[in-house]
């Protein structure tokens, strides 16, 4: 059960990493990877202001902040320099790779003696609900802080998409949605479409960033390493989200989004648990999603080759 | 009124590829006017219509359009005063927003968009108003996705969004081209009406002679990049899809001579 808690508690707070990938790939089509920097760019702000002892709330949005940055460099380096889509993401990607460095003074920073957001989630929930030891919940025991800090996950979760959604509904939001889908349209009807990819791409790596201070602070460190393969997973979790609630409008899809972040880590704890080794997850994840990038094409084509076979 | 003052595009300079697509092209279109481009494939009106659009930007020369200088302007900026509708039925709206979000987009062209809600409850009951002038029954499928429509649907819809909010200039490129003709037709006639009833200044750029021959008050034939016929008012009314037809053969004969008189000169000198 607690293996259970802590997964769905990972799993939300990685939701804002799919929120992210699903605003830079699904709605811009932009595979976007300075996700893997500013995920460990919002971990280092965070951590080092909460060592400092900034507010952890603070220090998590100034996370946010500086992940808003290095999305807006990677959109400008596409569209003010002409730098080609992919690379600009994996220029932006490697500088933050120092630059995380720099920020952090080291690899590796503990969390593990300061105060930080769960600690602050489990102290409310205490103060909510009076202090004391495990636990019941359906003939399980559970430690009353893991509880907090799920709540606070699925809190934040909750709501980040809202906002997301409510954003996607506005005058702004909504030519944003309409630049991914069509750029010359929204050329014609006013719209400078190159600005509205640094916005997207600002807020999308201010989530990842966002995800990658409360995952910092829910592990109990920040490490240099945090970010590799996290867009491959946020990737992951997107398609998962998709399956789910099929090829829908946006607000489903930011739903999908959450749960499919949740679902995949669920089931990475499930086949950790079955004895998978961790060396082998990042192989696993980028043939999961290459093949639900892949399948359907193939399976499109098996079933056309069978239409005019028997036709 | 739209003023284009000597304009030339030269793509690809100093490379084996070089196009002159525009040669010191100049024209006045009042407010109002109706004029319809015609020409043969690489004529330049298409280029011509990515000049006042502001898809590309002039060599030389300068244009104007409601008493600005648009030349530098980008096509983003050009937008608060240029409506357009495009060839591909599929380059005027967004398929994965609704009838309605596309709508709506259209009706703030040019404007500044902020953090208010697209959709309100007034511009929801103006835009259903809107729409159910077409006369196409759509106006009950404003919540499905624009994707979902046909290519005559799109293009309607399209034109709507064009004049939602008055443009300075409607710049229509062949927006007809990619329809089966009954589709055609429909968009032909939502352009007349529409163009008539808000006086509208239009240009418009087109395959078919039927239409030159029938719609705007003035008609323009390219040529090489050069405006080779220019047919206003009495002169634009007596024209028959014949003349139309006559005028691209002797074009047509035109270019032959030129190259078979090369040949001869070359199979002479050379």
């Amino acid at each position: 059960m607690m293996l259970l808690i802590g997964s769905l508690t990972i799993g939300l707070i990685l939701s804002l990493l799919a929120l992210g990938v699903y605003i830079s790939f699904r709605v811009f089509s932009f595979a976007d990877i300075t996700t893997e920097g500013s995920l460990t760019l919002g971990a280092a702000v965070a951590a080092v202001l909460i060592v400092r002892g900034v507010n952890p709330l603070a220090a998590t949005l100034a996370g946010g902040l500086a992940g808003m940055v290095a999305g807006s460099i990677t959109g400008l380096l596409h569209t003010r320099c002409g730098v080609h889509a992919l690379l600009s993401g994996i220029l932006v990607m490697t500088a933050l790779y120092s630059v995380n460095l720099r920020i952090m003074g080291r690899s590796n920073i503990p969390l593990m003696s300061v105060k930080t957001l769960p600690q602050q989630a489990g102290e409310l929930g205490d103060a909510l609900f009076g202090a004391g030891g495990p636990v019941l919940l359906w003939g399980w025991t559970v430690e009353r802080e893991a509880l907090a800090m799920l709540t606070g996950a699925l809190l934040v979760a909750v709501l980040v998409a809202l906002l997301l959604y409510l954003f996607f509904k506005t005058n702004l939001g909504s030519a944003m949605r309409a630049t991914g889908d069509n750029a010359q349209m929204m050329r014609a009807q006013g719209i400078h479409t190159g600005n509205m990819l640094v916005l997207g791409l600002a807020i999308a790596n201010g989530l990842v960033a966002l995800a990658g201070a409360l995952l910092a602070q829910f592990q109990g460190f920040a490490d240099v390493q945090m970010g590799i393969g996290m867009l491959v997973w946020g990737l992951a979790s997107v398609i998962i989200g998709q399956a789910l609630v099929g090829p829908s409008r946006f607000g489903l899809a930011i739903i999908g989004a959450v749960m499919g972040a949740v679902l995949f880590r669920l089931l990475v704890a499930i086949a950790l648990r079955w004895g998978l080794n961790p060396n082998d997850l990042k192989l696993m994840t980028a043939l999961f999603v290459l093949a639900a990038l892949v399948l359907p094409t193939v399976l499109r084509s098996l079933r056309q080759r069978k239409a005019v076979r028997h036709a | 009124m739209l003023n284009i003052k000597d304009i030339s595009k030269t793509f690809n300079p100093g490379t084996p590829d070089e196009v002159q697509a525009i040669k010191h092209v100049s024209l006045t279109v009042p407010e109002g006017s109706f004029v319809v481009v015609i020409g043969t494939n690489g004529s330049g009106k298409s280029t011509l219509q990515q000049l006042i659009a502001g898809a590309c930007v002039p060599d030389s020369g300068s244009i104007e359009l409601a008493g600005q200088d648009i030349t530098r302007w980008g096509e983003h900026r050009r937008a608060a005063l240029i409506g357009r509708v495009f060839q591909n039925p599929f380059s005027g709206t967004a398929p994965t927003l609704s009838i309605i979000e596309n709508m709506a987009l259209a009706a703030r062209r040019g404007q500044r968009r902020g953090l208010g809600w697209l959709l309100s409850g007034a511009v929801r009951r103006h835009l259903r108003e809107r729409v159910a002038e077409l006369g196409m029954g759509l106006e009950d499928r404003l919540d499905n996705a624009i994707g979902s429509l046909s290519g005559g649907q799109r293009q309607a819809l399209t034109l709507l969004m064009a004049v939602l909010q008055r443009p300075s200039l409607l710049l229509l490129d062949e927006h007809t081209a990619a329809l089966d003709p009954k589709a055609s037709d429909q968009v032909i006639r939502l352009t007349r009406d529409m163009v008539a009833r808000e006086k509208l200044t239009t240009v418009m750029v087109t395959h078919s002679m039927h239409q030159a021959a029938h719609l705007g008050d003035r008609l323009i034939m390219m040529v090489n990049g050069e405006i080779r016929q220019d047919l206003a008012d009495e002169r634009k009314r007596r024209v028959h899809v014949e003349d139309l037809l006559a005028l691209f053969e002797q074009v047509r004969r035109a270019d032959r001579l030129d190259a078979s008189a090369a040949e001869l000169l070359r199979s002479r000198y050379v």
